[in-house]
């Protein structure tokens, strides 16, 4: 029979972070193997063919699509101006002149005689990828992209909105019990991840957005907070490129739950240092999580420099700590003390494989289904 | 391996699902084929092991554990059955949507006829369709150019046009294309693979402009004439390219490929083809559903108006019951899932939970309320994937004589394919019908989110075994029938539900059902109640409307009748007229009903 599976989500205080980092296409690395980055770095960059617009020259002209390149005034590879004549015809002994012009900056990429239309493209778009974290470029896979190796804490979160970015830790004056509100956001917060408190008000974000911060990490968010925040509802737990002008991470989930405090001392111990984060989340196979990376700073390639990942190769086990996640014990913490081998049938009828814990709370016993526990 | 029926005994198949793969062993028993033993595995095609194959030999090792049976040898290799029938296997076969499946782009002239045919032969093929694009639908070039070219579809089919029609537009879709220029999703260096399925006259046009992109294969029209559709040529040539071109890309497909003598199918594809092989066989008209944790898959097969079976196939691509599942409050909202609930949940609360399960796909249901108030869910993501369906099976109106305005106008009649009075059975398959924890749930399910009506034979997919049948269907048909009618379909019960006009004077009875001519209930208005029958009994269901503006599925006013094996549930009659009203819903309604069919005991 396979091991109990208990997701986790990575809390290290102190590790060797490995980011790959890839261009969407082919392209060219800006930087070598062994070099030392900053997160602002661009170590890749690539060419994307400019947009194409379609010119609908023999339907403007009136000459069948075979006719039209008799009326080109450019040729086919051609640079042109937006608003150069392309193409023209001259009617009436040359008295009337009908022409078709360039809706763009671009050249002449086609010219049908099928149809008759003239492809204009626009001139290519630069794309540049930038290191991230500061740290070692590890690898270079030369027209991909580059693995950056930085000596960081690490910490996931479950949910996140909004992309990458790069700022200055700083916590909130909330213990991890409270509530955020608007109130508790400093004046100044330019370039800052906040962290701290739960199920922050729609008022703490945007002024906390407005204030400047890059960044916010907090326990939990209610549904309708997140829909206020983000604009619309989130339907499929593909998140990252969210039109937010400040990323938000919850580390524990939805609803009002307090931060894991082993969360919070990890994020605390980088309080006024520059953290990397980013809100991408997916939750499907190959699931990504969203991420703050602490504090990093170059590291050998290949040396390991402290703990790697112990806490999520670790099966549940009598006497580990583990989270609820799932009603009637929603984000209660709970200690192992039996891990029954069997199935056992459960209230809603079902047959699962359990476990018996005692809640931190009030101390009770409790039998909650292995796929409903987090290890902490 | 062996592949005549005849010397099959022992056949090992596999579903490389997108997170787990699943092997089944089917064996030849004294009286019939069986499926005897499952194993599962996570599957693996991304890093850290992309190699599909080792999570296939995982699953193969869990059944060789069960069962006992040597299946793998030391080398790795197949143990092929010899004269002792405790080793080896005669046949491995699979399926596969590992990876996100097979995903195409199509695109077509008019949307309503040429896009709409190609979009039905891609998913008639197992495919997902990520984007379709016409000439007419309503864009920009440089929008349509702009979409298409940040995806990377496996496969592009390209449509257009009735064969002797205008070849222009089609030709000016295919230049659209060329000025995306899209990737295809695999193999920086493979030339996107494009099936040409448009009008004739255009092929030789089309395959020159696309010569520089892509490797173009030209097949039959889809619609070479307005009331005529050809999907045929264009599904297989989808199946083709799928195994030559995204399944030999995919990691470790190669080594999976060489195990087979059999192609390898798209997991729907194969769905699809034992869902068409039973109605063909039953004579009936068929509606299955897969509602998985990211998507729902909609298979019917329904007569059209020559009598012909139709078969149809859609997938809603953002429905499903845990990665989906906060979608389906997106769609639906949270009030059309609170109201099949038989007890209050605040909106709030309603929400963070289903969030919470979004983020946390893995877990499960520990109280009753939190399973009801998923099964609501799948009410919802079972009623919007069957809407979302019923606008793509639509049959062609064929016209005798067309007149000259007819030829001009440049459009087609539809009619919907799908009856919901004349639907013979329901099939559901996932694990929220094929797991629930009572049948009658799974039944009850299935009554509200398709909004049954008239008599309808409800049965689940007992542990999602139709994939591995559907490729075995391939090779021996029979053996593929005796599994599926007894290990996979399990016959949960009978739903009968009258329809009437909204104002009709009904009075206080609408119907009463006698079985084997014995009278066993009365079925009143807005009430849900469940008639005993013996499990397992096959008898004979009568169905006497009491009033002449009642259909209980022979038409209004007509008694239906029909032998029907009666599952594990026997009848369970729905008095609550179709379409539901607002009225027919408050928590002591939804109470009520729960109560009735002893859901809440």
């Amino acid at each position: 029979m396979s091991k109990p599976l208990a997701p986790t989500l990575r809390m290290l205080p102190s590790t060797t972070v490995r980011k790959r980092r890839e261009l969407p296409l082919r392209g060219r690395v800006l930087v070598s193997k062994g070099a030392v980055v900053a997160s602002d770095t661009i170590v890749a960059e690539a060419y994307r063919d400019g947009e194409l617009r379609i010119v609908r020259a023999a339907e403007d002209l009136g000459v069948v699509p075979a006719d039209v390149e008799k009326y080109l005034r450019f040729s086919i590879g051609d640079v042109v101006r937006r608003g150069d004549i392309i193409a023209e015809i001259h009617g009436l002994w040359g008295l009337l002149k009908t022409h078709v012009l360039s809706p763009i900056d671009g050249s002449i990429e086609f010219v049908s005689s099928a149809t008759g239309h003239i492809g204009v493209r626009g001139p290519k778009n630069r794309i540049t990828l930038t290191a991230y974290l500061g740290g070692v470029i590890a690898e270079v896979d030369p027209d991909r992209g580059v693995v950056v190796e930085a000596h960081a804490s690490f910490v996931q979160g479950i949910f996140g909105v909004g992309g990458e970015h790069v700022g200055t830790l700083a916590m909130l004056d909330v213990p991890i019990h409270r509530e955020v509100t608007a109130a508790d956001i400093p004046i100044n917060a330019k370039n800052a991840v906040l962290v701290g408190g739960h199920s922050p008000s729609i008022e703490a974000l945007r002024l906390a957005a407005s204030r400047g911060a890059v960044g916010f990490v907090t326990g939990s968010i209610d549904d309708a907070t997140l829909k206020e925040y983000v604009g619309y509802d989130i339907g499929v737990a593909i998140t990252g490129d969210e039109p937010v002008p400040m990323t938000l991470i919850v580390t524990e989930g939805f609803g009002v739950i307090p931060m894991n405090s082993r969360v919070e001392g990890i994020l605390r111990a980088v309080s006024g240092k520059i953290v990397s984060i980013n809100g991408a989340t997916q939750v499907r196979a190959g699931a990504v999580r969203p991420e703050i990376i602490g504090a990093p700073s170059t590291a050998v390639p290949g040396e390991d420099m402290g703990a790697r990942d112990e806490i999520s190769s670790e099966g549940l086990r009598i006497g580990g700590v583990v989270r609820i996640i799932r009603v009637p014990y929603f984000g209660q913490r709970a200690v192992i003390l039996d891990l029954p081998r069997g199935l056992e049938r459960i209230e809603t009828g079902a047959s699962a494989r359990v476990a018996r814990l005692r809640l931190d709370l009030d101390g009770s016993e409790v039998t909650v289904p292995r796929a409903n526990l987090e290890i902490v | 391996m062996k592949t005549e029926p005849r010397d099959l005994r022992t056949v090992l198949v596999t579903d490389c699902g997108s997170t787990t793969t699943k092997a089944l062993l089917f064996e030849k028993g004294v009286d019939r084929w069986r499926q005897t033993f499952r194993g599962e595995a996570p599957t693996t095609v991304e890093e850290p092991v992309a190699d599909v194959t080792v999570g296939a030999r995982n699953a193969f090792a869990e059944v060789q554990e069960l069962s006992g049976r040597v299946i793998l040898r030391d080398d790795g290799s197949f143990e092929i059955t010899s004269s002792d029938s405790s080793r080896g296997i005669d046949l491995y076969l699979s399926t596969s949507s590992a990876g996100g499946g097979l995903q195409m782009l199509v695109a077509g002239v008019v949307r309503s006829i040429t896009t709409e045919s190609a979009e039905r032969a891609a998913l008639g093929a197992g495919a997902i369709v990520m984007e379709a694009v016409s000439a007419d639908d309503g864009r920009e070039d440089y929008e349509r150019i702009e979409r298409i070219r940040h995806i990377k579809p496996d496969i592009v089919l390209l449509t257009g046009g009735v064969d002797g029609g205008s070849t222009s537009h089609v030709v000016e879709v295919a230049e659209m294309l060329v000025a995306a220029a899209p990737r295809p999703r695999f193999g920086d260096t493979l030339r996107l693979p494009v099936i040409y399925a448009g009008n004739s006259d255009a092929a030789e046009s089309v395959r020159e402009i696309l010569a520089t992109l892509a490797n173009v294969v030209v097949v039959e029209n889809v619609r070479p004439s307005l009331d005529r559709e050809n999907l045929g040529p264009a599904r297989e040539a989808i199946h083709e390219f799928f195994l030559s071109h995204v399944m030999s890309h995919s990691p470790g497909y190669g080594k999976l490929l060489s195990w087979t003598p059999v192609p390898v199918m798209p997991t729907p594809a194969a769905v699809g083809d034992i869902v068409q092989s039973y109605a063909e066989r039953s004579r009936q008209s068929v509606l299955c559903v897969d509602i998985g944790g990211a998507t729902t898959d909609v298979f019917s097969v329904f007569p059209d108006q020559q009598g012909k079976a139709v078969f149809n196939r859609t997938v809603s691509a953002n429905l499903g019951m845990s990665y989906s599942i906060a979608n389906v409050l997106v769609e639906a909202g949270a009030e059309a899932i609170r109201r099949w609930l038989p007890f209050e949940l605040g909106e709030s609360e309603l929400r963070d939970r289903l969030r919470n399960k979004m983020i946390r796909p893995t877990s499960i249901p520990q109280t009753r309320e939190d399973l009801f108030l998923e099964q609501a869910v799948c009410r919802e993501a079972l009623r919007l994937s069957l809407k979302h369906h019923r606008a793509l099976a639509v049959g062609i109106e064929v016209k005798r004589e067309r007149s000259i305005a007819d030829v001009f106008k440049q459009s087609s009649e539809r009619y919907e394919l799908v009856s919901m009075m004349h639907l013979d059975i329901v099939i559901g398959s996932g694990g929220v019908l094929s797991h629930a924890p009572s049948r009658m749930q799974a039944a009850l399910m299935m009554i509200e989110g398709f909004a049954l009506q008239g008599i309808t034979l409800l049965a689940v997919d007992s542990i999602f075994m139709m994939p591995h049948i559907g490729v075995l269907n391939a090779v021996h048909p029979q053996a593929a029938q005796e599994i599926f009618e007894h290990d996979c379909l399990i016959k949960v019960g009978v739903s009968v539900v009258p329809v009437y006009a909204p104002h009709a004077k009904i009075g206080t009875r609408l119907a009463e059902v006698y079985v084997d001519d014995a009278l066993v209930g009365v079925i009143e208005p807005m009430k849900v109640a469940r008639i005993p029958v013996s499990a397992g009994h096959t008898g004979t269901l009568r169905v006497v409307p009491l009033h002449r503006s009642i259909d209980v599925g022979a038409g209004i006013g007509q008694i239906c009748e029909r032998v029907i094996d009666f599952g594990e549930c026997g009848i369970i009659v729905d008095g609550r007229n179709r379409p539901f009203s607002s009225d027919s819903f408050s928590v002591s309604r939804q109470h009520d009903v729960y109560e009735a069919l002893e859901l809440l005991c």
